[in-house]
């Protein structure tokens, strides 16, 4: 299937993922990079680690580009998601989203970060000048069976 | 059946290991393993919401395993 899903630990590029996805009959490439702030909860991070479940997670990403060509029609979908220490200011996911029109690539793109934060098996942990602490998810499940 | 759990994050950090192995009957169900877990790993709380997935997919708690999936119980995610 086209797209390009990876969990990785080198830093990510953006340039990439608009290459994964870029292509001759698409005139609409929407973007999203989330990067590490350097504060949380009134507390300032040093910096962060990103853990996953690799193989479960690549699956996932795979399993949000699937749906994101159901719901807006295009299969030109990368998502890159960064393990292991970052510091603040890094990037720590990518999502790069190719349709023929603007308002399906700015709105698959959206949903697209949406789910990764809701079900990719990832987990941040952010360090602190006096300790660290997991950040863990809400109420929501991802459960799907 | 002796089923091997993989754990991730604040779990793997409780264990102070990737995994796990427990003890469970046939025909047990996730719930099951999990109390198991809980009982061997001081760490867990009484308030975790755990997720669980079964050859790498989600699957509820009262999943019925067999024994030879790969098993992972893991924190709610904070990726993304």
């Amino acid at each position: 299937m086209p797209g390009l899903y990876r969990i990785d630990d080198r830093p990510l590029d953006l340039q990439e993922a608009i290459r994964a996805v870029a292509g001759p009959d698409r005139g609409a490439i929407a973007t999203f990079v989330g990067t590490t702030r350097d504060h949380h909860d009134g507390r300032a991070v040093r910096f962060l680690e990103y853990h996953a479940y690799p193989v479960m997670a690549e699956s996932v990403l795979r399993d949000i580009g699937r749906e994101v060509e159901a719901r807006f029609g295009t299969p030109h979908v990368a998502i890159l998601h960064r393990v292991g220490r970052l510091d603040v200011g890094e990037p720590s996911v990518v999502v790069a989203v190719a349709a023929a029109h603007r308002r399906e690539a700015l709105a698959a793109c959206a949903h697209a970060i949406e789910r990764v934060k809701e079900s990719a098996p990832i987990w941040k942990k952010e360090h602190y000048a006096d300790g660290a602490a997991w950040i863990e998810g809400s109420d929501t499940t991802p459960v799907d069976t | 059946m002796t089923v091997l759990v993989l754990l991730f994050a604040r779990y793997r950090e409780a264990a102070k290991a990737p995994s796990v192995e427990v003890e469970v009957p046939p025909g047990a169900t996730l719930t099951d393993v999990w109390s198991e877990l809980r009982a061997r790993i001081p760490g867990l709380s009484r308030e975790e919401r755990p997720l669980f997935s079964c050859d790498r997919v989600y699957v509820r708690e009262d999943r019925a395993i067999r024994g030879d999936e790969e098993i992972a119980v893991f924190p709610p995610v904070s990726g993304g």
